[in-house]
This record gives C-alpha cells, structure tokens and sequence, in this order.
C-alpha cells in the first residue's frame, strides 16, 4: 500500500489547478494581444471581464494549498512544491493582469491610426509567452536547464524594453498629434518587461523546487 | 541574467549565504568515533561517528528498529544491562572516554534520561524528585526542598504540583508525570539528558508543555532525544541525525534535513516514502 497515495493526489490536484490557470492567462495574453494588434475592443474587454476567472482560480489554489499544508505538514520537496505553487500562481496572477492591462490600453488607443510597427512589442509578446511555457515547463519536470533558458531570454525582453522606449520617446518629441498612443504604447512596453520579470520569478520558484536554493535571477 | 551568474549564484549562496548554514557551533559535547554495536551476533549499530554539541537539542530520527534508540542507550551505557552486548569504538564526553571510565554511576549522574512512558516510583511527588539527591547522600531538609523546588520549577511543573507535594505522584496527569520525571532527571544536575519517545505517551497540549519545556532546558543542559514525529524534531532541534539500518545516513541542520536533505534516502524518510 503507498501510504502517501492521497497526499501525490492533492499535490497532483494542486499541479493541474496550476497547469490550468497558466493556460488561461497564456489566452488572454494572446487575446489581448490580438486585440492590441487588430484594434478589437470587443476582444479587449473580454479579456478585461475574463480576467475574473483567473482571480478567483489564484484564490482558490491559495486555499488549497494553506490547507494542504495544515494537513499534511509537508517537508522537503513536499513543502517546496507547494511553496513554490503558491508563488508561482501569485505571479501568474500578476501576469494575467497584465493582459488585462494592455486590453486598456487597446481601448484608450481606441481606432487611431495604429503605430505598433514602430515597436518591437510583438517579439517581446512572442518571447515572454515562449518564456512561461519554459518556466512553467522546468516546475514540471524539474528541469533546471529550462531555468536557465528563462534566465537569458528575460536579457532579451530588456533589450527589447530598452530600444522600444528610445524609439517611443524619440516619436513623442517629433509627434505630438499621437501622444496619447504613444504613451500608451510606453505603457505597454513596460507592461511585457514586468510580465517577463513575472516569469522569471516563476523559474526562481522552480529553481527552489529543484535545487532547494533561492536564486534571484532578475538582478 | 546570464547562466554563468546563475551558476555563481548558486555555489555562493548554497556555501555562504543561505541562512541555514548559518549555524554558530558550539563546543562539541559528545564525540563518538565508529561506534559498532551487536547484539550477539547480530549487529544493530555500523561505525557510527557523530560530534553533539553542548547546550543544542539533538534529534535522533529513523524508522522502528533502525538503532536510533539503542545509539542514545550506549550515551550513558544503558545497554550495559543487556546480555550479550559487544560494542567497540569509542564515546567521549568532555573529552573522557565514557567506556574506559568505571564509574557508571557517576556517567548516569551526568547524563540523565528521561523514557517514552513516564517511570515514577510509587511515592510521592516530592521523594520522586529527593530520590536521587537523598542516593547521593544529602540528608538536609532545607537543602532537599531547595533542591525539589529547583528541579520541578526547571521542569515548568512547580506550580502545577507546589500544594500537593506529598500526594502520590501516580495521580498525576500523564503529561504531568513526564514533567515530574524530567525534574527527577534535572535534580541529579546532570549536563546531558537524553529522552527516547519523551512525548509518545501524551497529549497534544502536554506535548507542547514538554516541547516548551525542552526549548527551556538547552540554556543549561546539552538534550539528544529520539522521536517517532518528525514536526517535533523540526520544532525542537538545533541538529537532527537520520539513522536507517543501524547506519548514520545524513546528520545536519534540522532545517536543512526538513527543508532540503542531500541524501535521497532522507528525503523519502521525512515525506513518508517509507518507515
């Protein structure tokens, strides 16, 4: 008999939670995203109503895994897994706020005339997304070369972050009839730098699973 | 962030900076070199070596039979008792080669033991705790009663007990008896008390008197305790020692053995893969 068959199950049940609401945030990125590029506002604020959802799914993954904890009083990898589930829903939480976020901006940006080719944002969308699925991927399996995949693409977001902000900025100074997009579209930038700041914290905590070390790779 | 500071990162902070080898050592209390213990022929203990610092809680954890227990009986020579035991190697305390001294008498007036089920003579509360002081031949009431009163306030059980000092100490709570026991333990002034299961026998709130308690008596006193709950060796012990078939397979830090343990066999141990 495996005496721990219902705990594996719980921690299971917690993994899937996760699984699960990293697919709901990797959506709405990618609606709000699309919504960012085809100037969709109805798709804008889907993502912003949906974003709900996930909330309440980080909530409930909290209570989940507080009460695991009282039950089973986990060590060692145990206590780490869940430990670091917790804070990995925190930060897709965050990052699922963030899509919400650029869903504003698509709608304050509204119908003008979009200046989206200005940017590199789209890599910068591409690269995070491809990020997630490679944090989220490395807790997983607990594959610590994926975190530090994470680790060196996250370079590439801020380098991106640095020359999208020089190109706006320079914009702004010649082009004052589209100052609203443009600082919108600076919002946006920064929002896919945090959002690969947010992942990178996600391949920290599954670096803690892994190796039982805290890492801070975002300094 | 490149992977070679992820790299740096890593061998920095797991040797330096993490917060659990941050541990101030203190002076080593017990030193027992490649102990071997047999039962007959049959071994129970395979060349155990192990530095337990003074004045630090020591847990000794493993599965039933492992020989965690009858490690802490060769502390103060309790399996002396048994017929057929052999052992070879050598225990220190203070530096004093405790199987070439003669004086067992002396060796179990330092090392104290307290035992899973509490063991109080069928008397009262007070000749419980004057029991070992009246062997050592002091006869002065007054220095009796300094001593009783010492002994059960050490063991956070004087108030509980101060008005019925020569009622039978039977009638105590089982949780109450423990504590008793363990002022008898102190009484003898003894600088290591070694406690097997102290707590097996009791209730949660006891058992959290006890564990209070042991919290208390590290000031003074250098504690190893085996225990069967693995929450409490986490919330007692400054170190904690796995044993598995007679064997020491990892002794370190009680956090790092809960939260990190570089041995896989550890690690199945502590999250209930087997035992």
């Amino acid at each position: 008999m495996n005496a721990r068959k219902n705990f594996d199950n719980s921690l299971q049940e917690l993994q899937n939670k996760m699984i699960e609401m990293n697919e709901l945030a990797i959506s709405a990125f990618e609606k709000a995203f699309t919504a960012f590029q085809t100037q969709n506002m109805e798709l804008a604020l889907k993502v912003i109503e949906d974003d709900t959802v996930i909330d309440n799914l980080d909530i409930e993954i909290n209570q989940f895994a507080v009460w695991l904890i009282a039950k089973e009083q986990p060590f060692a990898t145990d206590l780490r897994r869940i430990i670091a589930s917790l804070k990995i829903t925190s930060d897709i939480e965050r990052i699922a706020d963030f899509a919400a976020n650029i869903a504003k901006a698509t709608i304050k940006i509204g119908t003008a005339h979009s200046l989206i080719s200005l940017t590199n944002l789209e890599q910068m969308k591409e690269i995070s997304m491809n990020m997630l699925q490679m944090a989220v991927t490395s807790f997983i399996d607990g594959n610590i070369s994926l975190v530090r995949e994470v680790a060196d693409l996250d370079d590439q977001v801020d380098n991106h972050y640095a020359e999208n902000y020089k190109r706006i900025t320079e914009e702004l100074k010649q082009n004052l009839e589209d100052t609203t997009q443009l600082v919108q579209l600076l919002f946006i930038n920064r929002y896919l730098e945090r959002t690969a700041d947010h992942i990178t914290n996600i391949a920290e905590s599954a670096a803690y699973l892994i190796k039982g070390q805290i890492y801070d790779l975002n300094s | 962030m490149s992977t070679a500071l992820l790299e740096r990162n890593k061998e920095s902070k797991e040797e330096e900076l993490s917060p659990m080898n941050q541990q101030i050592e203190k002076a080593t209390k017990i030193s027992v070199n490649d102990l071997n213990l047999f039962y007959g022929d049959k071994q129970a203990l395979y060349n155990i070596s192990i530095d337990i610092q003074e004045k630090q809680v020591t847990a000794l954890i493993g599965p039933s039979g492992c020989g965690k227990s009858t490690f802490l009986r060769t502390l103060n020579r309790m399996n002396d008792l048994i017929d057929g035991v052999k052992i070879s190697g050598d225990i220190t305390i203070d530096h004093e080669n405790i199987y070439q001294s003669h004086d067992v008498i002396q060796l179990r007036t330092k090392v104290g033991m307290v035992f899973q089920k509490p063991n109080l003579f069928p008397m009262s509360i007070y000749d419980n705790v004057a029991y070992g002081p009246r062997m050592q031949g002091i006869k002065s009431k007054r220095e009796l009663n300094r001593i009783v009163e010492e002994s059960l306030r050490g063991a956070a059980i004087w108030d509980e007990v101060k008005g019925r000092l020569k009622t039978s100490a039977l009638g105590l709570s089982g949780g109450q008896q423990q504590r008793v026991c363990i002022a008898r333990a102190i009484a003898m002034k003894p600088e290591v008390i070694l406690m097997d299961e102290p707590t097996s026998a009791l209730d949660p709130i006891s058992t959290l008197k006890v564990e209070e308690l042991i919290a208390q008596l590290k000031k003074d006193y250098t504690i190893v305790i085996v225990t069967h709950n693995m929450q409490q060796a986490a919330r007692v012990s400054d170190k904690t020692a796995f044993f598995l078939n007679g064997e020491i397979i990892e002794y370190d830090v009680t956090k790092k053995i809960f939260s990190n343990p570089k041995d896989q066999r550890t690690e199945d141990y502590v999250t209930g893969r087997f035992g």
